[in-house]
């Protein structure tokens, strides 16, 4: 990208792209949690939230404002700075990723090529590592200052957790890596829109991939880091008020930004399945294209939203060893295996 | 455990399509306030002190029902019926004051039972609610069925579908 392209529309531009990124990923955060009571009470036979507005539609806003409304509680035995940090340090990892996630191709707009992806790096696979594994100082930083025993030892759980479920999930992405030789999502996305999903190449590394999402997102069977009936709730069991809000609220947020990152590698990101999306902008126009692209995502974002609703609700937790043996001991190898043989079959078909 | 076990994956899978069948299930819950389970026709709900058909008190007074209560909820206090008063009370002693403490009674029934005249008789109203314990010693103004001469819309209520349906029968 040239410096001198950074004009005053181009800033408006990515702004609002922003702002309206952050909007979307709060709102879908939001209506997640209602999603996650309402599924729930459907597996279990039950109705779910149905008082507050139609539906309970309004159930989340409930939740918000009596969060906002409660009191406020730092220990006095915690370390008052780092004990603010926490929770706004989870927030803030969880939204930063959404930046280099492609939401769609291009929109055209008072003649101007607006692209619907913050910031196309050309390492984007490494920026989303780098955010991630920066989320577990969230965890870390909440579960130590609230010097508290339980809330460290679900800090020390998670961080443990975290570190072990990323080598599986960075060898995984490796054997995709080789098949595409680009670190760029938009990239990875074009080329699925030629050549097929990944998922059809990578089954093996789709699932590791997708465990290792699971246990980074602290969702069940991998929730050690704040298990109830163990810990009193873990790494946020001091806290309290809107500080409580954000640790909840900022799951939901990882759970929405990491389906995007699994519809984008392995489902074809913003491709509409089984169309042509250069005869069909033809016929449409591009910019309904890109709509409908972005439409595309979504559903598949939905649906892992389900995913991760669903595992929730029907597997119980690891135990901490069983969670260690799996990661090490079994996706570890696996993810290795699948490392080497995607390598020696790119190798032949290259020959 | 066999190779298929230790993979672990086709339990779980086999979990996830039970609970997704759960999905569309008949579900247990009513939404109470609105919709309202049947009642059997002999529920036992909070007590209503029954009037005749004249809209007189049926009760005397005897102490039967207090007498029977397991849980010692029900006191009361006898007092003459003066002539003037023969279109109120049914029989020549009446109950001045009447008490059932709603949070000791256990609606066993026995009170019912106990009763020579069918005064007292059990609703289907439940669930109360009030602010205070005090508010759950229900007097006789809580009591006392609506009078059917008077207010029979009110008292039809009081009484229940339960008598319809017993009638129809």
């Amino acid at each position: 990208m040239d410096l001198m392209a950074i004009n005053l529309a181009y800033g408006i531009e990515k702004l609002l792209l922003i702002g309206g990124i952050i909007t979307v990923s709060l709102i879908v955060a939001m209506y997640t949690t209602y999603a996650e009571r309402k599924v729930a009470a459907w597996m279990q036979d039950r109705r779910g939230p149905n008082r507050a507005g139609p539906f309970g539609l309004l159930q989340p806003a409930a939740d918000g404002l009596k969060l906002f409304f409660k009191e406020e509680i730092i220990p006095l035995t915690s370390n008052k700075t780092l004990f603010v940090l926490g929770p706004a340090l989870a927030m803030v990892t969880a939204m930063l990723t959404s930046a280099v996630i492609p939401w769609g191709s291009s929109l055209h707009i008072f003649g101007r090529d607006v692209s619907l992806q913050i910031a196309d790096v050309n390492i984007g696979i490494l920026y989303v590592f780098g955010v991630v594994s920066m989320g577990v100082y969230g965890i870390m930083i909440g579960g130590w200052s609230s010097n508290n025993k339980f809330s460290l030892i679900a800090a020390v759980r998670g961080a443990s957790q975290i570190i072990s479920y990323e080598l599986a999930m960075g060898l995984s992405l490796i054997a995709l890596l080789m098949m595409t030789g680009s670190l760029s999502l938009k990239t990875i996305v074009q080329q699925q829109m030629e050549g097929g999903w990944n998922i059809i190449y990578q089954p093996l590394g789709f699932l590791i991939f997708l465990i290792c999402v699971f246990a980074e997102c602290n969702r069940t069977p991998f929730d050690l880091p704040e298990a109830e009936n163990e810990l009193n709730f873990g790494y946020h069991q001091e806290y309290s008020s809107m500080k409580l809000g954000l640790y909840l609220f900022s799951e939901y947020v990882n759970m929405f930004i990491s389906s995007a990152v699994v519809s984008t590698l392995f489902f074809g990101g913003y491709d509409i399945p089984f169309v042509d999306e250069a005869a069909l902008s033809l016929s449409l126009g591009a910019n309904t294209v890109a709509l409908l692209g972005f439409g595309a995502l979504f559903a598949k974002i939905l649906f892992f939203l389900f995913l991760f609703i669903w595992v929730r609700w029907t597997i119980p937790r690891f135990r901490y060893d069983q969670l260690m043996d799996l990661g090490w001991k079994k996706l570890i190898p696996l993810a290795l295996a699948n490392m080497l043989i995607t390598a020696v079959v790119i190798l032949w078909l290259n020959k | 455990m066999s190779f298929m076990e230790r993979l672990y994956l086709p339990a779980i899978f086999k979990g996830m399509a039970i609970t997704f069948a759960h999905m569309f299930k008949k579900k247990a819950t009513i939404n109470y306030p609105e919709e309202k389970r049947p009642f059997s026709p002999v529920f036992r709900g909070l007590h209503v002190l029954n009037r005749d058909e004249e809209g007189r008190e049926n009760c005397t007074a005897c102490g039967l029902c207090a007498v029977a209560c397991p849980a010692e909820a029900i006191t009361m206090e006898a007092a003459e019926r003066k002539t003037s008063e023969e279109h109120l009370y049914r029989e020549e002693k009446y109950a001045a004051k009447y008490e059932i403490n709603m949070l000791r009674c256990i609606f066993c029934g026995l009170c019912e039972e106990a009763c020579p005249k069918d005064a007292i008789y059990m609703s289907e109203t439940f669930a109360p609610s009030n602010f205070t314990r005090k508010g759950f010693i229900y007097a006789k103004d809580e009591l006392l069925i609506p009078n059917p001469v008077t207010d029979k819309e009110k008292y039809d209520i009081a009484k229940g579908l339960r008598e319809a349906q017993l009638k129809n029968k």
